[in-house]
């Protein structure tokens, strides 16, 4: 008996060992390349090409310092910051407020402009027929075709009028009565009461813009509207072009610089400079992800 | 800016002050409704250039009316729609085959009791989830091209990679991309089985114990039933979405040595759309992939209505 117990308990113990053990392994294939990028990027090329693995050798921020006179990628950098920002709170404006109004008992065809909504997420035209559309709207090489046609989003008005419907109803009746009208609720009530999911739904948001790049790709050519999404693409397909060209810019001002430029960590550096941004602020804001795939998951 | 009952101002007549209101709202919704039709609805409108010869800049009226002809094209291009299909069903249906591992590790990760590792590895394998198709591109690039690390650390060992590199191994380009799609994905969807498991009562696992079960067998009787209902959710989903397996990270890793077993729906609406430049034919295909989505949804809809008496959307 005693004997069969202890068995046991070491066949637990293996078993919690070997969860341990795959837990941890997959978070270091999840942690580990975005490290590998970081660490080459910050180390001499000669040194980084004869392989580095946990530590950067020759530590230099030399590369950084380049990039970052790169005027394109500056640029770039500032219209994905900007289309970012912009689109985030337009997004989260129109959908809290349109969310707001779809609860108004009042309002006339509720449900069919709620359901006209909804169909959209199930409904996709295609590439072609948005294309051809965004064409006619006028929206070709236009920073508007970054934060217009998302400004209203399906999934983010069901999070927001699923949260708004459950606020208590009291604090808004009160308001009606001393005379509060729609905006007036809306902005000095409904609002703040509900910064946790405004929080999730900017947060899904931003880091959609941040990270989307076909619009870029298919309707803005126009050099002066690229995104850091796309530039990083083309980085990664023709970086020996952008390389050569850096060579020539800092060898006029520092001639030992150019030994540290190359292809491939002009490419770990745009793939940093790219992803630091979301690295920084996921780990703060990840309890607001969770609970938007929580509240869609309850609704459907 | 308040919108309160008009009445006073303007002669409704006789409608009540409940009904001006309603009529405001809506008048006020039609602001946000407009941006929904111009981009969701009204693109649907080019499903008809289907029955045409499109040209660009040419007005409808001055286009060829075609007819099914560009319908018929799917039959005679049938030899690239079906390898193209086979591309798109052979990689939903790893993805399938996969779907349960999410939630296996949502267990994996509820088992471990230091709370802070737990944590620690749940934000760190959430992150992928958070990044481009084109950064994870360029994450691959940097592990597995012939100069990137995977290959320098195999050498290291004696072991060989395809000489292309994984990135142009057509051989493998269907499990790899699949593994891609898992490793971006898998934290993340992991928290939907996270919640569904802290719902659990503990009492289950506590009459569980007295039984004599023990931690394995707890998960088998107590952790598993309760997320199965979660599971067929997804899963129906999954394969009402069989045909979208979405364009980004095939377009990214598109390379022509791996074209041949690369190219999915999505892709190839791509390809002759903006490509090959047939607009009506690309259309035709999109409009495939939109209806018969659509019908599997309904179709799933109605299995889970059956099954579970709750619909899914």
């Amino acid at each position: 008996m005693q004997k069969a117990k202890l068995r046991l308990s070491a066949s637990e113990k293996l078993l919690n060992g070997l969860n341990y053990l795959l837990v941890g392994l997959f978070t270091f294939l999840c942690f580990y390349p975005f490290y590998y990028i970081i660490i080459y990027s910050v180390s001499n090329a000669t040194e980084a090409s004869q392989g580095i693995y946990l530590w950067p050798r020759g530590f230099t921020l030399e590369l950084y310092e380049n990039i970052f006179q790169q005027a394109d990628l500056i640029h770039a950098f500032t219209i994905s910051a900007l289309r970012t920002v912009l689109g985030t709170i337009l997004c989260v404006l129109a959908s809290s407020m349109f969310a707001y109004l779809l609860i108004q008992r009042e309002m006339l065809f509720r449900k069919v402009v709620y359901r006209l909504v909804i169909i959209t997420m199930y409904l996709n035209a295609g590439l072609i027929p948005w294309y051809i559309t965004m064409k006619m709207y006028g929206l070709k090489n236009n920073f508007l075709l970054y934060i217009l046609p998302g400004m209203i989003n399906a999934f983010y008005l069901i999070l927001m009028k699923t949260y708004i419907e459950q606020l208590p109803a009291s604090l808004e009746e009160s308001a009606a009565l001393d005379g509060a009208g729609f905006f007036t609720k809306f902005f000095k009530v409904v609002l703040p009461l509900s910064k946790p999911i405004l929080a999730t739904i900017a947060v899904y948001s931003a880091v959609g813009q941040w990270n989307s790049w076909l619009d870029n790709y298919f309707l803005a050519s126009d050099k002066k509207l690229q995104t850091l999404q796309l530039i990083l693409y083309k980085y990664l397909n023709q970086a020996e072009a952008l390389a050569n060209s850096m060579k020539n810019a800092s060898a006029v001002s520092n001639a030992t610089a150019v030994s540290n430029i190359n292809p491939t960590n002009v490419r770990m550096a745009t793939i940093v400079v790219t992803v630091v941004p979301i690295m920084l602020v996921y780990p703060f804001l990840q309890k607001y992800f969770a609970k938007g795939i929580l509240l869609g998951a309850v609704k459907g | 800016m308040e919108i309160q009952p008009a009445t006073k101002f303007l002669h409704f007549g006789k409608l009540k002050p409940k009904t001006v209101l309603g009529m405001q709202y809506f008048a006020f919704s039609l602001v946000f409704l407009t941006i929904v039709i111009l981009f969701s609805y009204v693109p649907l409108f080019s499903w008809s250039y289907a029955f045409f010869n499109y040209k660009p800049g040419l007005k409808i009226g001055q286009m060829n009316f075609t007819g099914l002809a560009n319908f018929k094209k799917v039959l005679d291009d049938w030899k690239e729609v079906a390898r193209v299909l086979r591309n798109t069903l052979v990689m939903s249906f790893i993805g399938i085959i996969c779907s349960p591992l999410p939630a296996l590790f949502a267990i994996m990760l509820n088992e471990l009791s230091n709370v802070r590792f737990r944590k620690v590895a749940q934000t760190i394998t959430t992150l992928p989830n958070f990044i481009s198709w084109i950064v994870v591109f360029g994450v691959s690039w940097a592990m597995f091209s012939s100069s990137g690390l995977v290959p320098s650390v195999v050498k290291l060992f004696g072991g060989s990679t395809p000489s292309t590199g994984i990135l142009g191994s057509n051989q493998w380009v269907w499990l790899f991309q699949s593994a891609l799609g898992i490793w971006k994905s898998l934290g993340w969807n992991a928290i939907i089985y996270l919640a569904a498991i802290s719902g659990i009562n503990q009492d289950l696992y506590d009459a569980a114990k007295i039984d004599g079960a023990n931690r394995l067998q707890s998960i088998l009787h107590v952790t598993v039933p309760s997320i199965v209902p979660t599971y067929l959710v997804l899963l129906l989903l999954a394969v009402s979405n069989i045909l979208n397996n979405g364009f980004d990270q095939y377009f990214v890793f598109y390379n022509s040595l791996v074209s041949d077993r690369i190219e999915v729906l999505d892709y190839y609406v791509y390809k002759i759309g903006i490509l090959v430049s047939d607009y009506s034919y690309s259309i035709v295909l999109g409009m495939f992939k939109s209806l018969i989505s659509i019908l599997l949804l309904f179709t799933v809809n109605t299995i889970s209505k059956n099954l579970r008496g709750n619909t899914l959307v």
